[in-house]
């Protein structure tokens, strides 16, 4: 009846809260995911971090990432949850499926283009180490930009001297 | 020592030296200062999911004030920008990005 789909969850919790009250809510929660059938594909603590702006009066936070794969039901019972509670002070939950498989989509379209193009070139369909310009990252040359470049100052009389 | 450059003056033959300098501030042929060519950076390093968790991806599109970077000014081709946005707005949700910064 519901379809199982890859959450994303993110809490942070306030400052003070110990490492216990952080295991505990993990616990809490994979119960939670339990009895809605779901699973914990993978958690992540990052501890303590310095929140970008004030939240209630704290200034830090703990933040915990959990990717989660359940039904609608289970994250929008977690989200219930997490709004309760006091020691939590932001929550976030994102769906992810969708947005990495279409991120899978596109590498995979441009391997293959990049395969195909290679072997109508009569090259090996993979890019071999050491080939190529080197570095990516320098490919804008500023040709074409010629016309631009009447920025120079007066050079002086430097060459009037010289001559 | 006459500094004329008629219509739009894109001819840089006649300015050297000490006219290109009076030219400086006055009417460029096109628009303006040096302008370097601006590529995608997620297009160019070929990062096809942008993460709201990676903060340091999306510091360089957040200049002091702590608004989004138009794309005009970054160079970020439309699909990119498009989700730029939305990976900035979930990260400022949960308060590791600034809305404003004063």
């Amino acid at each position: 009846m519901s379809t199982t789909r890859q959450y994303e969850l993110v809490y942070v919790l306030t400052p003070e809260s110990s490492d216990e009250q952080v295991a505990e809510l993990h616990t809490q929660i994979e119960q939670i995911v339990q009895r809605y059938n779901g699973t914990i594909d993978k958690s992540e603590n990052w501890g303590r971090r310095k929140l970008a702006y004030e939240i209630g009066h704290h200034r830090e936070g703990n933040y915990v990432v959990e990717t989660i794969t359940g039904s609608g039901e289970l994250m929008k019972e977690i989200g219930r949850r997490l709004r309760v509670l006091d020691a939590v002070i932001r929550h976030l939950v994102v769906r992810v499926d969708e947005e990495l498989r279409v991120a899978e989509r596109t590498r995979d379209a441009r391997k293959s283009t990049q395969a195909r193009r290679r072997t109508a070139r009569g090259l090996p369909p993979e890019p071999q180490p050491g080939e190529g310009r080197g570095d990516n990252m320098d490919q804008d040359d500023d040709r074409g930009d010629k016309y631009d470049r009447g920025d120079r100052y007066d050079r002086g009389d430097k060459y009037e001297v010289q001559r | 020592m006459s500094e004329e450059r008629g219509g739009g003056g894109r001819g840089r033959g006649g300015a050297k030296g000490k006219d290109a300098d009076k030219n400086k501030g006055g009417d460029r042929p096109r628009g303006g200062f040096f302008r370097r060519r601006r590529v995608c950076k997620f297009c160019a390093e070929k990062i096809d999911y942008i993460n709201y968790k990676d903060v340091r991806l999306l510091m360089p599109f957040l200049p002091e004030r702590g608004k989004i970077q138009p794309r005009r000014i970054s160079g970020t081709c439309a699909l990119h920008q498009r989700k730029l946005q939305t990976a900035i707005k979930r990260a400022r949700q949960l308060a590791l990005i600034p809305y404003v910064t004063d």
